[in-house]
């Protein structure tokens, strides 16, 4: 009873009172935010500018009218509704291929020793270290050689390929975390290995599951690189290509630009926001935690 | 028991065979390609002429542009990364500290990070703009300026551009790291040292710091790799241009293969970047194992 008095009294002494660390503390922080939130803030109020407004001279901080029927007109303006079914359609495939592929292979890490163990982990840390960006000519020759461009398959496929490591390794350490005794008992009441994993594993590890889901879809719906190399009708085209393809065009229409980028922006981050907690110790391969 | 027992001996291949192959099949694959293809004489349609020898590295070393992409690959890498970490630092240090609207602050800090950097870019490219952007009204309303500025005007101020938006684009992912390393050092040494009265700065270098190396070592490694590989913000912003003059390693290998149609060349400039990223990888290998023991 005492030690307990002993430690809580000295936390009780610094009293919640606004203090001028509080107050320089609070605008830093919103300054920092309101930064990191600028071209995106920007990015809005371009997109529901009139054409007019947005060549005058000088700029106008805020659109004098909202032209919020840009969001309608940007559909029959570009082939918007286009490229978001590629980009949907690609992303989503790649996402379920990494996750019928990485969570057989993360369980049974996750689980086991074997003598394969070592090199399958070095295999995919060291895969994770690498972006398409470094070997996008290689790719090219690939995709070229297996007639493979101008397809969703080849996008499919080197996505699914780099985002494996991620999902494999984090999902392993949310499978070795799960105690074998809950497994156990149910194989003891006649459950086969598989039925215990997607009956009783797969729920636990569902939050791991979210995570891998979500990055893989995202770094897929952001990947511009590869898509650019070997996607060059529009028809494959994903959101990242198609609307660069627009900064080249004579006069670039800036305020469909951005409608269009801030449809595509809004919801992964969203997403993102959701997986926040397990990214960072997923990305650094566990060894910041 | 026994059938657990048999189902153990069917052994790994089944449950990591399939993700191995794609990874095979995607990644490493494509990585002995284009080391191969460096070695081979390619045609302009794409068709091999078979091996070559060292000839696409030579055509590289003749190659006008390579010294100035070279020396400002080293800049690009270097500046980016530094000023990525001097400004997480303190970023990190006060989204960790307790403040009305931490929380927004912290999703403020995620949309870089989860938005496409093609798009960040593009918002970047409009704000920049010389005649309509509305960092030159800023500017003006603001008394710092009095005509409109081309920001974008000289290679030299594109190029000091672009390194400010990739350091944007990297900060978050970076505060993160460190953010979480902050996370692992407990309230209870912080308390500790303030207890002793070490002023604010002492405690910091003394303490705090020591021990976020570890988280720091790797946000770094990690940023070293993700910048020199960095790619949509050089080809959004200015393309590498004007001609070769805000172009980096990863552009240059780009624009040789697809604006130039020198496979071969390009292919060797890509595996020397390459080889340059393994080494950072065994960087990082080296790093983390520091923390595995732990």
């Amino acid at each position: 009873m005492t030690t307990t008095m002993k430690t809580k009294l000295p936390r009780r002494t610094p009293k919640r009172k606004i203090t001028g660390r509080k107050v320089t503390l609070t605008i830093s922080g919103w300054t920092i935010g309101l930064i990191f939130l600028a071209p995106y803030i920007e990015m809005m109020i371009t997109s529901v500018k009139s054409k007019a407004e947005i060549l005058s001279i000088p700029t106008t901080y805020l659109p004098q009218h909202w032209t919020w029927s840009n969001y309608i007109t940007i559909w029959k303006q570009l082939p918007l509704a286009q490229y978001l079914r590629t980009s949907l359609v690609v992303s989503l495939s790649a996402t379920l291929l990494v996750l019928l592929l990485a969570v057989p292979a993360a369980y049974y890490v996750g689980r086991n020793k074997f003598r394969l163990r070592t090199p399958f982990l070095l295999l995919v840390l060291v895969t994770q270290m690498f972006s398409p960006t470094s070997l996008v000519i290689g790719i090219f020759r690939e995709v070229i050689k297996f007639h493979l461009v101008n397809t969703w398959m080849a996008l499919i496929l080197v996505y699914a390929a780099f985002n494996m490591a991620f999902s494999i390794w984090i999902l392993s350490s949310f499978f070795a975390s799960i105690p074998i005794e809950i497994e156990e008992a149910a194989w003891i009441d006649g459950a086969t290995r598989l039925q215990a994993l997607r009956m009783i594993i797969l729920p636990i590890a569902l939050p791991g599951l979210v995570t891998a889901f979500i990055f893989t879809f995202i770094s897929a719906w952001n990947e511009f690189v590869i898509a650019l190399t070997i996607e060059s009708s529009p028809a494959h085209q994903p959101l990242t290509v198609g609307l660069e393809s627009l900064i080249g065009q004579y006069q670039v229409q800036w305020h469909y630009l951005f409608a269009g980028s801030l449809i595509a922006i809004v919801p992964v981050v969203i997403l993102f926001a959701l997986i926040e907690k397990y990214l960072v110790s997923g990305l650094t391969a566990g060894s910041v935690k | 028991m026994t059938t657990v027992r048999k189902r153990y001996r069917i052994g790994a291949l089944p449950w990591i065979g399939p993700a191995t192959a794609v990874i095979i099949l995607m990644v490493l694959y494509p990585a002995y390609e284009m080391v191969r293809t460096s070695f081979m004489n390619i045609d302009e349609t794409g068709t091999s002429h078979g091996f070559t020898g060292l000839s696409n590295y030579r055509n590289l070393f003749h190659n006008p542009n390579l010294v100035a992409v070279l020396e400002r690959t080293v800049i690009w890498t270097i500046t980016i990364v530094v000023a990525t970490v001097l400004i997480s630092l303190p970023v990190a240090q006060i989204l960790h500290a307790k403040f009305p609207g931490r929380r927004l602050v912290r999703y403020a800090l995620i949309v870089p990070w989860a938005a496409s950097v093609v798009m960040t870019s593009t918002s970047w490219l409009w704000i920049l703009n010389g005649y309509y952007g509305i960092l030159n009204r800023i500017l003006i309303s603001l008394g710092l300026i009095q005509d409109q500025v081309q920001f974008l005007g000289s290679p030299t101020q594109s190029f000091a551009w672009l390194i400010v938006v990739a350091v944007f684009v990297s900060v978050p992912f970076t505060t993160y790291v460190i953010l979480a390393g902050l996370t692992t050092i407990g309230e209870d040494i912080l308390e500790a040292s303030t207890v002793d009265g070490a002023s604010g700065w002492q405690r910091y270098r003394n303490i705090i710091f020591p021990l976020l190396r570890p988280a720091l070592l790797i946000g770094i490694v990690i940023n070293l790799i993700n910048v020199f590989n960095s790619f949509p913000i050089i080809w959004v912003m200015t393309t590498g241009g004007p001609g070769y003059s805000t172009d980096t390693t990863t552009t240059l290998a780009y624009k040789i293969s697809f604006r130039n149609a020198d496979i071969g060349q390009s292919a060797s400039m890509a595996t020397i970047n390459f080889t340059i990223i393994l080494l950072f990888i065994i960087l990082f290998l080296k790093v983390s194992r520091w923390r595995e023991d732990a």
